[in-house]
């Protein structure tokens, strides 16, 4: 559920604009974040996510609208009390994890001792090593440790997990679940629909600049999904199969189809020839939702 | 026939690569408009300092007043610039810091002179000036005549210094900038007054110790003795050095490229090198290029050195080099910490 009263908000985001030369990243956007809520960020490459929560951070002016933090605008109290993970971020050449970790926490008043932060974060054995040595999860490891110095209220996490194999991924799902569970309010973005799913509480599709869907993953699944998915190697998709009139979506060799009447398509589907020995029927997840809102066409 | 085609392929991909950057090169424009523009500004401050007729190779004072060529002939000697001076005490003075190579009083006859013996300029002059009047009689220079190398070495240390500052803390800033470190401190509670601050003071160490072995070797080496006090020599060393570190910020206060910013400072330490006095005085020198020159870090803490280290000069004589040094660090940082962007524009 959003929260939608500003009294109870964290943050609030008000007709957020933000307009380049040649397009218009964010348009009008409006949303609120409770406190303690992991909130997510979705939408295709070039939606306006990354200039969105770079606002919210309140690293970029938008052209128009408002961030309140607390009901304030973003100002001192926000920067001691945000935590950032950049999508792409630089650390100083030439310092050790722990060296990086005591420049951070130097520039904050309150926050975690370094020592807590290496703890929180799985540190114990990188401490002496180059930050420039360090592997893909092992960098995010530490970037989120220099997010975690302030102790922040709030956590915005930008793309964390891109580009790490399926072991560090997991592992820093792991690293924000302990995170979430000391009910710190979190702002993901991702292209990991399962990592949304697993991990946010509340999210917002954005595509064009613009919120196309927002509420809870389950409940929007079932706004927008009364029926269950079908998918089958396209080998088996018989021309008979494609005269049915059935929509359907094939791509990488796969055929999927929803339906609210899976007796029904079944039968359809065996007097049209098509072999069910690889069918697969499952519940439609927050990726089937992703690309029933925002197409599945290639972005240019 | 193997070793042709390895050859064509190797220039094939030498050629991709040159042309890829050439390509980035002239995209970038305001790269582009400053590493072509700098040579083309210092083309114009050459002609505006070294224009005209050829420069002279000595510079002679001359106790007013000044008498006509016709007066005392040696005035009309080519390469020779004659400079009047009003008071005998000053220009000796100048004479005695290297800033003058003989100083002439043709008010009476015969006509006396003052040269520094071991200046080779003023030896040479002297010989020359001796050629055309025989009669013309030297006169002793009270107290301690100074080398050149005495007057050189302040020259040579203040340079020293204007690269160690200028370029070290601006190239760092725009590194910090182009890599994204500087966003990610703008996350946090960080200024930009205490991020540049912070620079400043960094870079103020490692400029201190680089000039203090400089000092202390080369010192030993040619037998340098300062007049003055080493303490006021410190402090105009700290105020020196965080008023060039403070310069060198204003430049990478914005750019993400470090060939601008290279362009830039080539731009600014080219004019400083040449008018702050480090290897020639600007005694005689056109009034606006005086002028021009006095705004200058660099002329301020060549002053002030060459007056403690050369006459002895206490803190109240080098006061207005000291106040302009430590004005200028403060108006500096302040304009670098207003201009100061975190991310590229």
């Amino acid at each position: 559920m959003i929260i939608d009263s500003p009294n109870t908000a964290l943050l609030q985001v008000d007709n957020l604009v933000k307009r380049y030369a040649d397009n218009t990243a964010v348009d009008g956007l409006s949303f609120s974040v409770p406190e303690g809520c992991c909130f997510g960020l979705l939408g295709p490459n070039g939606a306006g996510k990354t200039t969105t929560i770079e606002i919210m951070e309140g690293i970029l002016a938008p052209t128009a609208g408002a961030v309140r933090y607390r009901g304030a605008p973003l100002g001192e109290r926000f920067r001691a009390e945000a935590g950032i993970l950049f999508q792409k971020t630089a650390l100083q050449d030439f310092l050790t994890v722990r060296q990086t970790l005591n420049l951070f926490r130097g520039l904050y008043d309150h926050g975690l001792s370094v020592q807590e932060v290496i703890r929180l974060c799985a540190l114990e054995k990188l401490l002496k090593r180059d930050n420039k040595k360090l592997s893909g999860g092992q960098l995010q490891r530490l970037l989120l440790g220099v997010a975690l110095v302030n102790d922040p209220s709030i956590l915005f996490l930008d793309e964390p997990t891109t580009g790490l194999d399926p072991q560090a991924r997991r592992r820093f799902w792991e690293l924000v679940q302990s995170i979430k569970a000391q009910r710190k309010t979190i702002i993901l973005t991702t292209h990991y629909m399962e990592e949304a799913e697993l991990l946010c509480d509340e999210i917002v599709i954005v595509d064009h600049g613009k919120i196309i869907a927002q509420g809870a993953p389950q409940a929007l699944l079932r706004q927008h999904f009364q029926a269950v998915l079908l998918e089958l190697p396209a080998e088996d998709w018989t021309p008979a199969a494609r005269a049915l009139g059935i929509a359907f979506f094939e791509a990488a060799g796969r055929v999927e189809l929803t339906t609210d009447d899976l007796e029904g398509t079944l039968r359809r589907l065996m007097q049209s020839a098509v072999s069910l020995a690889h069918l697969r029927i499952r519940p439609p997840n927050l990726e089937d939702l992703f690309l029933e809102l925002t197409g599945k066409d290639l972005r240019a | 026939m193997s070793l042709f085609t390895d050859l064509r392929r190797s220039v094939k991909r030498l050629f991709a690569v040159w042309h890829a950057r050439n390509l980035e090169f002239l995209r970038d424009r305001t790269s582009l408009v400053f590493t072509l523009g700098v040579p083309v500004a210092l083309v114009v401050a050459m002609a505006l300092i070294f224009g005209g007729p050829p420069r002279p190779l000595f510079k002679v004072g001359v106790l007013a007043p000044m008498p006509t060529v016709a007066a005392y002939p040696f005035l009309g000697e080519r390469y020779f610039q004659f400079v009047e001076q009003p008071r005998e005490a000053a220009a000796i003075h100048l004479v005695s810091r290297n800033d003058l190579d003989l100083l002439l009083d043709l008010r009476q006859r015969p006509v006396r002179f003052w040269a520094i013996a071991d200046s080779p300029k003023g030896y040479m002059a002297e010989k020359l000036l001796l050629q055309v009047d025989p009669q013309a009689v030297r006169q002793p220079i009270t107290g301690v005549a100074t080398r050149y190398i005495d007057w050189l070495f302040p020259g040579v240390l203040g340079m020293n210094l204007m690269f160690t500052c200028l370029m070290g803390a601006g190239y760092v800033v725009v590194r910090y900038r182009r890599n994204g470190f500087l966003k990610r401190l703008s996350a946090t509670p960080v200024s930009a007054f205490e991020f540049l601050s912070a620079q400043v003071l960094s870079r103020l160490g490692l400029a201190l110790a680089v000039t203090l072995i400089l000092y202390v070797g080369i010192s030993n080496v040619i037998h340098f003795h300062n007049a003055g006090s080493n303490a006021l020599l410190l402090l105009v060393a700290v105020l020196g050095s965080l008023s060039l570190i403070a310069f060198g910020l204003i430049v990478a206060a914005r750019f993400a490229s470090e060939e601008v910013v290279g362009g830039l400072l080539n731009f600014l330490t080219w004019p400083m090198m040449l008018l702050s006095g480090v290897w020639f005085s600007l005694e005689g020198s056109p009034r606006w290029m005086q002028l021009v020159a006095q705004l200058f870090p660099l002329t301020h803490i060549l002053q002030a050195v060459r007056a403690i280290t050369l006459d002895g000069a206490g803190a109240a004589t080098i006061g207005v080099d000291l106040a302009y040094l430590a004005g200028t660090t403060l108006v500096f940082l302040a304009a670098g910490a207003y201009s100061f962007r975190w991310r590229p524009d």
